[in-house]
């Protein structure tokens, strides 16, 4: 387990210095590169952003002031959003916890729905059913999440008008209650495409399982059909699901964005797209570091977990 | 296997089979008969229609669909929706199509290589990809329309340089497996160069899951395309996309659905189709794989 540890740590290193590389190669794409944020301001002379320039350190070579930027982002100075006047990381600090809420509700939903579809369209291979889930899952994935939000609301919202429309809760009113009925429709919007894929692994899991030996001793032990799929399959089939998880964390995140850029929900995604329209780069260079990072821990998270869930990973 | 049979026959046998196999995936067929369709109105329909997609009628504002000659209703200008439509559906088509074909281009030569060469090079060129995949690719996709100015040629270019990653991958996990095979090994005894056994003896036989993951790329592109330009960040007016058209139809959501009904509607036909021709390219060029 250690050496397993050991190395999996230094793969999510390694990605993260990669990471940091594309990170800084976008920073200076940027329009003014670093300097953006105070190229916008009028009061200030080409004199000035140059003396700035010297003062920064920018007319150094390029890795010097790369290694400069990544260890100001270790010590914690992930530089100031001047929109909102704070340090970067307490700005998307605030946003996170709007993001984790949906992801997490969403991934919820599309867990369960997903591995109940998966399941029943591994036993009953070929049925009906599993023709629909197939062909359902082909569109749901075709269907781009933002535009199912504007649908959505106009059903929902505008037509029966059973949930709201967007934000997070209605202003004065802190009731779980109310938070709640804010959250049904866009994890629901964002769970669509998850169902989707969920569904589809759990089904290729699910049959995977069904065909190993451990299998078909259950069954030549007389236990039933539904004991076996309850206790021998579902178990075994979840396992690679951990691994997907980790694997879909970038998709789930995207996905969050995209529909909180719909219902105007207050998180990172809501949050870049303002920054973006402010001009306010340090923000945005915080949440694309930030959300990579998000991403990697994940993984790591994931494939911990498995190695602790499953032996054959960690000694093998 | 099948891909090395194909590569020494070269027959028409081989052919048949693959299109039998095709055209036995019903849906497949549909997708393809449904984006060939779209396709031929994007080309040919602007010139049947009655009016030019910029043709401003501020009398005509909010028409909803079958009002007159407005087949498809009009937008907050008086525009013809059809007519718009269309014109953007060219765009759309043709920018996730480029897109494809130059992250195809991207993805194919990293997984080649790294496929191939192996060793720190291979693992380098990989640690790159998953350094990519590690960001939400709108983020990425975003920040880099915010950086360069974001012209149809160039919102190509950033949606390929976001969506390379997946077929690298799969390129590479082919080559490395058909690298050993004896029919590379007999490629080098014969004292070919690295770069014509990788692209002129191992290439060929990788084709199958590189067409597969092409035509799912186009429609992973054209989400893509539609998502910036619904923010904003993408193709720009007055040159229509399906993602600009929707761009300020969520205001409009409770007096005039249709604006943003329709250009969605289209977005999805147009993504279903390919990814239904990409499930009848798998079964019929007898690809594994283990994404949905």
């Amino acid at each position: 387990m250690r050496g397993f540890l050991l190395n999996r740590l230094s793969q999510s290193l390694i990605l993260l210095l990669i990471v940091s590389i594309i990170g800084f190669v976008v920073l200076n794409l940027l329009p003014g590169g670093p300097l953006a944020q105070f190229g916008l301001d009028p009061g200030m002379t080409q004199d000035d952003l140059d003396r700035l320039k010297e003062q920064l350190g920018l007319n150094r070579p390029l890795w010097m002031q790369y290694l400069d930027w990544i260890w100001r982002l270790l010590q914690g100075d992930w530089g100031h959003s001047f929109r909102d006047n704070a340090p970067v990381l307490s700005v998307i600090g605030r946003h996170l916890f709007a993001t984790l809420l949906l992801m997490g509700t969403s991934t919820a939903i599309a867990i369960a729905i997903g591995t109940w579809i998966g399941i029943r369209g591994a036993t009953h291979r070929y049925s009906l059913f599993d023709h629909l889930a197939t062909v359902g899952a082909m569109v749901a994935l075709s269907i781009p999440t933002f535009w199912f939000g504007l649908v959505g609301i106009y059903i929902f919202s505008l037509k029966l008008g059973w949930v709201p429309a967007g934000n997070m809760y209605t202003i004065g009113d802190g009731s779980v209650l109310n938070y709640l009925h804010h959250l049904i429709l866009p994890s629901i919007v964002l769970s669509l495409v998850h169902v989707a894929i969920w569904s589809r692994y759990m089904r290729t899991s699910t049959l995977d399982a069904i065909s190993q030996d451990f299998v078909k001793t259950a069954r030549a032990k007389g236990l039933t059909e539904r004991r076996v799929i309850m206790k021998h399959v579902v178990g075994n089939a979840l396992l690679p699901m951990i691994t997907l998880a980790g694997v879909q964390l970038p998709s789930i995140l995207t996905g969050a964005l995209v529909t909180e850029t719909v219902f105007t929900w207050p998180g990172m995604g809501r949050l870049f797209l303002d920054s973006l329209g402010y001009s306010d780069y340090p923000v945005v260079m915080g949440l694309l570091m930030f959300s990579a990072i998000l991403v990697i821990l994940g993984n790591l998270i994931a494939d911990i977990a498995v190695a602790i869930v499953d032996p054959r990973i960690r000694l093998g | 296997m099948t891909a090395l049979v194909a590569n020494a026959g070269q027959g028409r046998w081989w052919r048949s089979r693959t299109v039998r196999r095709f055209t036995s995936h019903h849906l497949a067929l549909l997708g393809l008969a449904m984006i060939t369709l779209l396709t031929l109105a994007c080309v040919f329909g602007p010139y049947l229609l009655p009016y030019d997609s910029l043709y401003i009628d501020l009398r005509a504002r909010f028409s909803p669909p079958l009002t007159g000659h407005h087949y498809l209703g009009t937008d907050p200008l008086g525009r013809d929706l059809a007519a718009r439509l269309l014109m953007a559906g060219r765009i759309s088509l043709a920018v996730a199509f480029f897109a494809m074909l130059l992250s195809t281009l991207i993805g194919t030569l990293v997984g080649v290589v790294a496929g191939y060469r192996g060793g720190w090079i291979g693992a380098a060129l990989m640690r790159t990809v998953d350094g990519f995949l590690s960001f939400p690719s709108i983020f990425l996709l975003l920040a880099l329309a915010v950086a360069l100015k974001p012209s149809p040629a160039m919102v190509t270019v950033i949606i390929a340089v976001t969506s390379w990653m997946e077929v690298a991958r799969i390129v590479e996990a082919e080559v490395r497996s058909l690298r050993e095979r004896e029919f590379v090994l007999a490629g080098r005894m014969l004292g070919l160069s690295g770069a014509h056994i990788m692209f002129r003896e191992i290439l060929p036989n990788a084709m199958g899951p590189i067409i597969v993951a092409a035509t799912l790329t186009v429609a992973h592109a054209i989400l893509l395309e539609a998502y910036i330009s619904f923010l904003g960040y993408g193709i720009q007016p007055p040159l229509a996309s399906w993602g600009n058209m929707l761009e300020g139809a969520q205001q409009y959501l409770a007096s005039a659905p249709w604006l943003a009904i329709i250009p969605g509607a289209a977005i999805t036909i147009a993504v279903t189709s390919f990814n239904f021709i990409g499930d009848g390219l798998r079964d019929a060029l007898d690809v594994r794989d283990d994404r949905v």
